[in-house]
């Protein structure tokens, strides 16, 4: 029962972070500032998704695979900010 | 709690809902690219969360990481080609990026 208390406490968590994300992407006034918010939400909310589901999971192989997909997540889209925020400059 | 499962899916698929509004009302491409890589990511944390109702096998986890490297890959994509296709005048420093 603790188990399943820290899972659905860790999801509550993630998807708040997730709709803080989307929230924010709506209401920034600039590409860079959603930028921040994008990456908030990906990097911290699919890890507090992918622990809760890493603790849920029947096997080892099954947590090391979420684990992978989190940290492929968390490259991928650190580096694909860095391309949008060059590839669309500040024209202030 | 059994049904959390169906509460936390409902909750993120409402995340992509609001998502989905930025890659339509997006001013600029940038925002519509930004915002389609956010509802790929939520759709990975939807999968991820089903992974304990349906364990026959792990076809579930594989769907969830093609999905996580298919949209920095497309993104990546996208920018190559606007980037070549662009005219880079506005450089700062005058070289091709």
């Amino acid at each position: 029962m603790i188990t399943d208390a820290i899972v659905v406490a860790l999801f509550v968590v993630g998807i708040g972070f997730f709709t803080a994300g989307s929230v924010g992407l709506l209401r920034f006034p600039d590409l860079h500032s959603r930028l921040h918010a994008l990456t908030k939400a990906d990097n911290v909310g699919l890890g507090c998704i992918a622990l809760g589901a890493t603790i849920q999971a029947a096997e080892l192989s099954a947590g090391l695979k979420i684990l992978l997909i989190w940290i492929i997540v968390l490259a991928g889209s650190s580096l694909v900010s860095f391309l949008i925020a060059r590839h669309f400059p500040r024209r202030t | 709690m059994p049904d959390f499962t169906m509460i936390a899916a409902v909750g993120l698929v409402l995340t992509m809902g609001i998502g989905m509004i930025r890659v339509i009302a997006g001013p600029t491409p940038g925002d519509r690219l930004m915002s389609l890589l956010l509802v790929s990511t939520t759709g990975v944390a939807l999968l991820l969360v089903f992974n304990d109702r349906l364990r026959e096998g792990p076809g579930l986890l594989d769907a969830a990481l093609a999905l996580a490297v298919l949209g920095p890959v497309t993104t990546v994509a996208f920018l190559v080609v606007a980037a070549r296709r662009r005219p880079d005048s506005d450089a700062e420093d005058g070289r091709d990026h």
